[in-house]
């Protein structure tokens, strides 16, 4: 019978601890000048560098550093004046030097945090997660072991190397211990992942994608009894490639673990790996001994020491932080926070704050791109983003309608125009000859002409039976072809007919 | 025309008394008519040498500037780079690799039009002080074949002696540019860490090593110094600042006010009596010239060479390891169903020798942690100190001067056995190398007991390589003056003709 997870919290408090690994979106790798653009023919983004001739060396990515201390000053890190790259020494063919470029005991970023928030049944709670430090490293290359039934390096036909990814930048953020979370562990490190790839992708340095490997997680958890003092044994959770994974990786192994140690068995120092499919973990490599990486600083490498004014004019430019932002446009817009989560999800929120920036009203903006825009976004099967309408066009239309010059139907049409590549919306409103008709002698000749048509259905208007007045303002509308303003048409048909 | 030095030789292509390729040829006759005896190349590049002379002496009769060693052939040590050229440094584990880039150096000596005749033998990696460490059999010392060119870069330094190359590339991680010059009766210069570019010199101890030029005299050394080096991109350690005006301190070669320190520690006890005699003789020779001899004093030198021999390993461990069979070089135990690591094992096994897997297993110990901090970490302190004594040294003195190596040239296999005997022939020129400072060796004469030629070693402070030139030079002139012939015509005559 497995324990539940109320069970567990019951009894024991989990201690988190999260490593992230980001991919820097920069044009060359960390130490030579090859491409790094994902998904090229293996092995054809490679030099006498990265792939480790001998007498090849590395020299620093200028860009990598100014990313990292990008990262560190938006994880409210110090800055280290001086820091320099070590040599993490171990062997496998997917590593060309057999030693990895790292840093080790003088990183460049250390002690920041992350305030993050996560919703309850007793309200908001916010949570400090510490970081220890940010350091720069250079990514391996990518082994592929073909036959045998696992995937795996043990019992595979034969092993292919692509050593493409090998160099690319990579950043690791590691966390120091979470305690205290208690049973919102989970939720603690799903939060944790999301803001920092918010914070990330605001800084525009990588492109974050989980499921591609740009951001990966590591999930450290441990168990004491409450409380205790005395940490537990750690299992470190690779592969968690979504952010429901870290919840469910972290709330997996609590339960794991809290099963072993009620049995009086213990928990193995170890990696494990997420398998999705089934949220349980594997076991993996066995870090009961330590891996003797023998770092040493690497003297190919002179130290780095980043200009101090440099690092002011790095902070000054740092966004302000996309949670902060978010509350602050959510109060600005008056939105309800269902509304704003809806926003983030279809991945709008920035669009609708640039068309916002430039005029137009916040609902109308949002109704636009959350609505029609969406909805054609989907038809297309594309992304928003991806489709041929900017915020300025957006906001020209917003201001059209505003204006009276275009009714919520022609905008419509005028969105499908802009989409469709005729132009800007002024050029498609004037290529598709759409303008509200509003020329009362225009509409009167329609009305009469409508009630002399339709006379049975006058006469009960005129009679006061109001709601037929439906029929006629529609039949009204069509003869105009749809560009005449239906508040002005009702307004008129009913004069005509002495309401 | 072979025994001429390479100014000379330039001298003559400017005039047009000699064509690039007749040198070139001259000199692979020599080498096709000695280097059975000397073994000082591993690879000799007949095609691609004449080729480049052809094209050298095309430009010239089109009338292009071209650089002052434009023409003149150079021998390259095996641990550089050159593109389509095997390079194995020593070693089975990369026999057959063909580097697809060029080293900085070796894209330098193209760029100045050096002819490159080919590839010298070497200690496996550079780690050796006598070449019997090659994969490929021993250098030959041309002053007394049974004896040890010296080493890492014997090869190179033979082809001189052997007037098989009047220019040659070496790299000093320890020594390895001056002692085969001290114990070969030529000129050797360990640049300042850092003036000569890295990039394509196959790393035995990244923080130590250092490419330089070999030559018969001070100023060919120079020109070739001029010719190489200089910032380069490519190598993150390298100096951005102006080459030291070389060339010209070798020219005038003044040494009048300037102020000699003898280091104390690099003298007396564990030196030859001749090596002595010939050191104290040059010391007058200087004061006569006009320089003021002063004694400097370095107590902690005494650990250099016990912390170079953890320093050195643990580099080299961590440098090798990327000769795993997987990329370029040799592969051994590749049949169906080997295990990748199981290969890399097998190949390590059999293509590193003996010293090699010596100094990885060395190192990889001195790293290991819980010896890391009382190995590594003390090492690196003693580093601090020797080049605190160093800074200490030069306040009182503008160079410092010791005799490059405590023996003349020993004979092969004598050491071969006995690694710490080997290890101490570099006592003397380890310091340099810890301190990242220049260091020259140039030839001062024949010790009496054994006939055999003795080095004369200048330091100079950190990018302060024109010190050592103007006093190589002056010392060069005095005792030329005082033999009236170069010390090398008293070497026997190899191949029938001088």
């Amino acid at each position: 019978m497995s324990l539940t997870y109320d069970d567990v919290v019951a009894k024991y408090e989990p201690v988190l601890g999260l490593e992230v690994h980001v991919e820097l979106n920069t044009n060359s790798k960390m130490f030579c000048g090859c491409s790094t653009i994902f998904g090229a023919e293996p092995n054809t983004q490679t030099c006498p560098v990265c792939l480790a001739l001998p007498g090849a060396l590395p020299t620093v990515n200028e860009k990598a550093i100014e990313s990292t201390i990008k990262i560190g000053l938006a994880l409210n890190c110090s800055i280290a004046p001086f820091s320099r790259f070590a040599r993490k020494n171990y062997f496998y063919p997917d590593m060309p030097k057999n030693f990895q470029i790292s840093q080790y005991d003088e990183p460049i970023c250390v002690n920041g945090y992350v305030d993050v928030e996560i919703q309850t049944d007793e309200g908001t709670k916010q949570f400090r997660v510490e970081v220890e430090r940010v350091h720069m490293e250079e990514d391996t290359g990518k082994s592929l072991h073909v036959g045998g039934a696992t995937g795996r390096i043990h019992g595979a036909d034969y092993s292919l190397l692509d050593y493409n990814r090998a160099g690319i930048p990579l950043v690791e953020i590691v966390t120091k211990i979470v305690p205290g979370t208690g049973k919102y562990a989970p939720e603690v490190a799903k939060a944790y992942v999301s803001e920092l790839r918010d914070i990330l992708r605001g800084l525009g340095v990588s492109d974050v994608k989980m499921e591609q490997g740009s951001l990966r997680c590591d999930a450290n958890v441990s168990l004491r009894l409450i409380g205790s003092d005395v940490l537990g044994t750690r299992s470190e959770t690779k592969n968690v490639n979504s952010l429901r994974s870290v919840e469910r990786a972290v709330r997996g192994e609590m339960i794991r673990h809290a099963e072993l140690l009620n049995k009086g068995e213990r928990v193995v120092q170890e990696t494990r790996h997420f398998q999705e499919d089934t949220g349980l973990t594997r076991s993996g490599r066995s870090k009961e001994q330590a891996e003797d990486y023998r770092y040493f600083p690497e003297p190919d490498l002179v130290p780095v020491a980043p200009d101090a004014a440099w690092i002011e004019e790095l902070r000054a430019a740092i966004p302000e932080r996309p949670s902060l932002h978010r509350k602050r446009l959510q109060e600005a817009w008056n939105v309800p926070a269902k509304e704003m989560e809806a926003m983030i999800n279809a991945d709008v929120l920035g669009i609708v704050e640039a068309t916002v920036a430039l005029g137009a009203d916040p609902t109308k903006a949002r109704s636009w791109w959350l609505g029609e825009i969406s909805r054609l976004a989907n038809e297309r099967d594309t992304a928003i983003a991806d489709l041929a309408i900017t915020p300025t066009d957006v906001a020209a239309i917003v201001a059209l309608v505003e204006k009276g010059e275009l009714t919520d139907k022609l905008a419509r049409q005028v969105v499908e125009g802009v989409i469709a590549g005729e132009g800007t919306p002024a050029e498609v409103v004037s290529k598709r000859g759409i303008k509200v008709v509003n020329d009362d002698g225009a509409l009167m000749a329609a009305i009469e002409k409508v009630c002399a048509e339709q006379a049975e259905t006058a006469e009960k208007v005129r009679s006061g039976h109001l709601p037929a007045a439906g029929a006629l303002i529609g039949a009204v509308m069509k003869e105009t072809k749809g560009q005449a303003d239906a508040a002005r048409v009702r307004e008129l048909l009913l004069g005509h007919l002495g309401q | 025309m072979i025994r001429s030095s390479a100014a000379e030789m330039a001298a003559k292509l400017v005039t047009g008394e000699v064509t690039s390729v007749a040198l070139t040829q001259a000199h692979l006759d020599r080498i096709a008519s000695v280097d059975a005896d000397v073994h000082a190349f591993l690879h000799v590049d007949t095609e691609g040498a004449l080729a480049q002379a052809a094209a050298i002496d095309a430009k010239r009769a089109k009338g292009e500037k071209l650089s002052p060693l434009a023409g003149v052939p150079l021998a390259l040590k095996d641990v550089m780079a050159q593109k389509g050229i095997p390079t194995t440094c020593g070693s089975k584990i990369l026999e057959g690799w063909r580097p697809p880039y060029d080293s900085t150096v070796v894209a330098n000596l193209k760029k100045n039009d050096i002819v490159i005749l080919g590839k010298t033998n070497m200690d496996e990696f550079a780690m050796g002080s006598s070449t019997e460490n090659s994969a490929y059999g021993p250098t030959h010392n041309p002053w007394d074949l049974t004896r040890i060119p010296g080493g890492s870069g014997g090869g190179s330094s033979a082809a001189l002696a052997a007037f098989e190359a009047p220019l040659a590339i070496g790299t000093d991680t320890g020594g390895s540019i001056r002692q085969p010059a001290a114990v070969t009766g030529t000129v050797g210069v360990k640049p300042t860490y850092g003036g000569v570019s890295r990039y394509g010199l196959v790393a035995f101890s990244s923080s130590l090593d250092q490419a330089g030029p070999c030559a018969r005299t001070v100023l060919d050394a120079a020109l070739l110094h001029e010719a190489i080096a200089g910032h380069d991109p490519k190598d993150s350690t390298s100096i951005k600042a102006p080459v030291p005006q070389v060339v010209a301190a070798a020219k005038s070669g003044d040494v009048k006010g300037m102020k000699i320190g003898v280091v104390k520690e690099l003298n007396g006890d564990g030196y030859q009596a001749g090596v002595r005699a010939r050191f104290e003789e040059s010391l007058e020779l200087l004061a006569k010239a006009g320089a003021e001899i002063v004694e400097v004093s370095a107590p902690n030198f005494e650990y250099a060479l016990a912390a170079y021999y953890l320093i050195a390993p643990s580099e080299c461990s961590s440098n090798l390891a990327r000769f795993d069979a997987m990329r370029y070089g040799l592969r051994v135990g590749d049949v169906d169903g080997a295990a990748a690591e199981s290969v890399m094992n097998l190949t390590r096994e059999v293509g590193f020798g003996k010293e090699v897997k010596r100094r990885i297993i060395l190192g990889t110990y001195a790293l290991s942690s819980g010896y890391y901090d009382a190995y590594y970490g003390s090492a690196q302190k003693v580093r601090t100190l020797i080049t605190q004594d160093f800074t200490n040294a030069f306040t009182k003195a503008d160079v410092l001067v010791s005799p490059t190596c405590p023996t003349t040239a020993f004979k092969i296999g004598e050491k071969a056995n006995d690694p710490l005997a080997m290890y101490l022939n570099d006592i003397a020129t380890i310091p340099v190398n810890m301190a990242g400072i220049g260091g020259m060796s140039l030839p001062s004469g024949l010790a009496d007991e054994d006939g055999l030629p003795v080095g004369f070693q200048i330091m100079s402070p950190v990018m302060k390589d024109e010190r050592m030139y103007s006093v190589g030079a002056a010392l060069e002139a005095a005792l030329l003056s005082k033999w009236g012939a170069p010390l090398l015509d008293k070497a026997p005559i190899m191949g029938g003709s001088k």
